[in-house]
């Protein structure tokens, strides 16, 4: 308790809605740079928020996450990339501490979870994969009781919940019972409670899944103004665009373990070409077509989806127009550069062809 | 509103709990501070008050069940009492008086409400928020520990069983069937029943995982019910059974508070008293324990 109200009290004794906590301005040199800052730019630049060293996690013979090393510093946006049963959420819920780990070291805050967990949660907000609101309240009372369990004012709890209800856009519903909200407005709520306690670290697994396109873009730029206040993000998602657009940095995860780290654009340069020609075919399989598209011109490998074909290629029109020279007509083709999307297929061993 | 006696940390399991490291914050210090200091809320529960403060939040939404809870005592108290009592007439107490039938079944009564209520609250309640709502799973994303929960759980079913304790005991003074200025100690009688069976209740209720196993809770809280000297003194049943009765919780709660509204004080009531204590710190642990083993997975 007075370790909840202790922390809490010393962050909202600053302005709340700047919530400046002595790092904004490695935040901002964050933001700015795409990399987290080191050392130098700001007084708590390259302090490290999360570390995580051999960290595993087992459920009964089952490893769901299997020996990650991963550091995270103040003001950066890191994401975990993967597919589903990557360990993502395994990997969140034990940065949360509401998950011991299996072995391996972690450090939140610098302090073990295991052993300082009450402060560590404290000092982070957590959106879970599952919303898990109060259904037998009303929205606005969800984030009143939210407050009082960080051990909050109610005066504070009451001015906070004010702005989150403005931020989640739902101040027009918030004397509403929660449980025929709409599932995105749920996921906002969610998100806007794990806000209450103004978190110096905030983990967000699948932040924007069920969110509609307008409240997604609403969201990262929600995300972007939280990160410029100094406010560190770990984000799991499925979006690729989305972990493009917000991650500073990102792990790719695959069965538990890291298959690659790196910004996004090292990322793209690492694993990917410059280009990918998509090719869709009028056929049933598209493995029949794999051999006609093989060896073309500036293409080094081929992809086969279950709806198309993916040439990777360092010029996309050079490709294009030899395989037409070829004579091959697909139904459409498409030219475009690389994403986060190409890293993850050939990372995640998705490709039947190489 | 400042810190209690614990750290709001997660109990049981044999992890040591740290606080150092944050504590250079600002901390209030009123007077509100020392009176919750002052509550007897056991270490690592400081916040259970929230959890309290909860269920009071979403009590308002459905308080008419308030009014079920006391009126279900109070029609026993009718039918039973006045009804049966115009038959039987009067008892002669296992503590050696004769009183009338109304007298003496009244404190039975009211210890049973007191354990139908904390059974109601912390079995069918709390099942559905651990299993269904996932209510404890977002607390404990907070500094909010098992601990807290527990506590702030079993606190919930005993003051709303408290609520029907006072009240029934307002409607048996007016009948006339309160007879010893000891009643006066029939309503903390009455929470501590209230305490041991929500703490109890609330473990048992961690160990199920469909809504059939409620069948249990019924299987045993009906004959206990029938069967605690609840409606004839203990002399009346065989001396081969005298043990199973005795050694049944509600036993102890009837005994207690009969003991008490008659004015039949005996050292004896402190043995009753101490193993409804038990009862309730076991409870209350193995709860916390469970809640930490089933959700900090
Ligand atoms: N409580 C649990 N008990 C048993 N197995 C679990 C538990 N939680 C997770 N797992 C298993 O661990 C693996 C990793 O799960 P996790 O939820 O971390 O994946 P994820 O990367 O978050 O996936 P998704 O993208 O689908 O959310 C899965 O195979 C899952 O079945
Ligand atoms: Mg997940």
């Amino acid at each position: 308790m007075s370790v909840a109200l202790a922390s809490i009290l010393r962050v909202s004794s600053v302005e709340p809605d700047q919530s400046a906590r002595g790092s904004a301005a490695a935040g901002d040199a964050a933001s700015v740079c795409g990399v987290a800052a080191a050392g130098g730019v700001a007084p708590a630049g390259g302090d490290v928020l999360v570390s995580a060293r051999g960290l595993t996690k087992t459920f009964g013979g089952f490893t769901a996450v299997d020996g990650i090393d991963v550091a995270v510093r103040r003001g950066e946006a890191f994401g975990f990339l993967g597919p589903n049963g990557a360990g993502k959420s395994s990997t969140m819920r034990m940065i949360a501490g509401v998950s011991p780990a299996t072995s391996g070291e972690l450090r939140v805050f610098g302090q073990d979870p295991a052993s300082h967990g009450p402060a560590i949660r404290a000092r982070l907000g957590n959106c879970p994969q599952a919303d898990m609101l109060d259904e037998e309240l009303t929205v606005q009372e969800n984030l009143w009781i939210y407050g009082r369990y960080f051990g909050l004012t109610k005066a504070q709890t009451r001015e906070r919940a004010t702005e989150l209800l403005e931020f989640a856009q739902l101040t027009d519903r918030r004397a509403d019972k929660v449980e025929p909200l709409s599932g995105g407005m749920k996921r906002r709520l969610t998100i806007a409670r794990s806000l209450i306690n103004n978190p110096e670290l905030l983990l967000l697994d699948e932040p924007t899944t069920g969110l509609d396109p307008q409240a997604r873009h609403i969201l990262w730029d929600r995300l972007f103004r939280l990160k410029r206040q100094g406010v560190t993000l770990i984000i799991t998602t499925h979006y690729m665009d989305e972990a493009e657009q917000l991650c500073d940095r990102l792990v790719v995860m695959d069965r538990g373990r890291i298959a690659a780290e790196g910004s996004p654009r090292d990322l793209i340069a690492r694993y990917s070409t410059r280009e990918v020609v998509e090719l869709r075919f009028d056929t049933d399989d598209h493995a029949d077509h794999v051999d006609a598209v093989q060896g073309l011109v500036g293409a080094s490998r081929v992809e086969l989806l279950p709806d198309r074909l993916l040439v990777y290629t360092d010029d996309g029109d050079a490709t294009s127009a030899d395989l037409h020279a070829r004579g091959v007509v697909p139904l459409s083709t498409l030219v475009r550069r690389s994403t986060l999307e190409d890293v993850f297929l050939h990372l995640t061993g998705r490709t039947l062809v190489d | 509103m400042s810190a209690a006696a614990g750290d709001g940390g997660r109990g049981g399991g044999g992890r040591g709990e740290g606080v150092d490291g944050v504590g250079g914050g600002i901390v209030k210090v009123g007077v509100a501070g020392r009176v919750a200091r002052a509550l007897p809320i056991p270490a690592g529960a400081g916040l259970a008050r929230w959890v309290l403060a909860r269920n009071l939040l979403a009590f308002r939404h459905g308080w008419v069940t308030l009014v079920s809870g006391f009126a279900e005592p109070v029609f026993y108290l009718f039918s039973l009492g006045v009804g049966i009592g115009a038959l039987v007439h009067t008892v002669h107490t296992d503590g050696g008086s004769e009183v009338p039938y109304a007298v003496f079944v009244a404190p039975a009564l009211l210890a049973s409400s007191a354990m139908n209520g904390a059974i109601m609250d912390s079995t069918f309640n709390v099942f559905f928020k651990l299993r269904h709502a996932k209510l404890y799973d977002s607390m404990l994303a907070t500094p909010i520990g098992p601990r807290d929960i527990a506590v702030g759980e079993i606190g919930w079913a005993v003051l709303r069983g408290a609520l029907y304790s006072a009240a029934f005991l307002v409607v048996a003074l007016l009948a006339g069937m309160v007879t010893s200025w000891w009643a006066l100690l029939a309503l903390p009688a009455a929470v501590l029943i209230g305490l041991a069976f929500a703490a109890i209740g609330m473990f048992a209720t961690t160990y199920m995982t469909s809504w059939q196993h409620f069948d249990y809770i019924t299987l045993a809280i009906q004959p206990m019910f029938l069967f605690s000297a609840t409606f004839f003194p203990l002399s009346t049943y065989p001396e081969g059974i005298r043990w199973l009765v005795q050694a049944t919780p509600l036993y102890h709660g009837v005994t207690l508070e009969r003991g008490l509204m008659l004015g039949e004080v005996s050292s004896a009531l402190a043995g009753h008293t101490a193993y409804l204590v038990v009862l309730g710190v076991i409870g209350a642990l193995g709860a916390a324990r469970r809640i930490e083993r089933l959700l900090l997975t």
